[in-house]
């Protein structure tokens, strides 16, 4: 696990880690493979809409969308720091990782409601 | 690990770009980390379900035949063997972060990372369920 200074950055990246590692495998599994290979059946526009725009999954949708954003962005950095031996680059890719982490969670708010 | 800013006056050993391809707990730290890309794109996929939802029953149908392609199950299917590589190593990792004692008594690694699969395994189920029945 990437351990930074900064509290504040990893707190998100470790909610993240963990809300995505509980969540996420069972959601693309059920999306992206089960669903189109029609090992199980999709269900309707009504069906799914009535569940995915409730309020409270909402609100659940959009923490788990921006957390994974944050995830993200804490260990690509350090990723690229380490992997590519870019430390040089300390401030531009920390901008460019949190930068597009921010923006990933406007535009989630922006269509999410 | 600590990292310091770069600091041209200081000697350095100069590492090559892929230091890391050398040996296999490298590669499997690399791999590990790279697994938070998945994760990302999850998150990109859930605003497109999103905005499908929003935009109403055609646009809809039109993401739901774009998730039948070929091309996207395959990558699909590959980015699912990412993600339970991430949750996997988290798993495995919670340990190490989640100390908790009991007066005396530290819970042993092996229970946090049990409970941890538990929740997963139910957490999972429960979200199958969900999508079946609706």
């Amino acid at each position: 696990m990437n351990k930074s200074n900064d509290p504040f950055w990893w707190t998100l990246f470790g909610a993240g880690g963990a809300l995505s590692a509980m969540l996420v495998p069972i959601l693309l599994f059920l999306i992206g493979v089960a669903t189109p290979l029609g090992w199980v059946d999709a269900p309707s526009y009504a069906a799914v809409s009535g569940l995915v725009l409730h309020p409270i999954v909402r609100i659940a949708a959009f923490s788990l969308i921006s957390l994974s954003f944050f995830h993200w962005a804490h260990r690509f950095r350090f990723t690229l720091y380490d992997g590519l031996q870019l430390k040089h680059l300390f401030r531009l890719i920390a901008v460019i990782c949190y930068g597009g982490a921010l923006a990933g969670s406007i535009a989630a708010a922006y269509v999410i409601w | 690990m600590a990292y310091t800013l770069h600091h041209p006056k200081w000697h350095r050993d100069s590492k090559p770009i892929f230091w890391w391809v050398m040996n296999w707990a490298s590669i499997a730290f690399i791999l590990r980390e790279l697994t938070s890309v998945a994760v990302a794109y999850f998150a990109v996929l859930l605003i497109l379900v999103y905005r499908a939802l929003q935009l109403g029953p055609e646009a809809w149908a039109a993401l739901v035949s774009m998730l039948a392609n070929p091309t996207m199950i395959a990558f699909h299917v590959f980015a699912l063997c990412t993600l339970l590589y991430h949750s996997i190593t988290w798993f495995n990792l919670s340990p190490k972060a989640i100390v908790i004692r009991l007066g005396r008594w530290r819970i042993p690694d092996l229970l946090i990372a049990g409970g941890n699969y538990a929740a997963w395994i139910f957490i999972s189920a429960v979200i199958a369920w969900a999508y079946v029945a609706s």
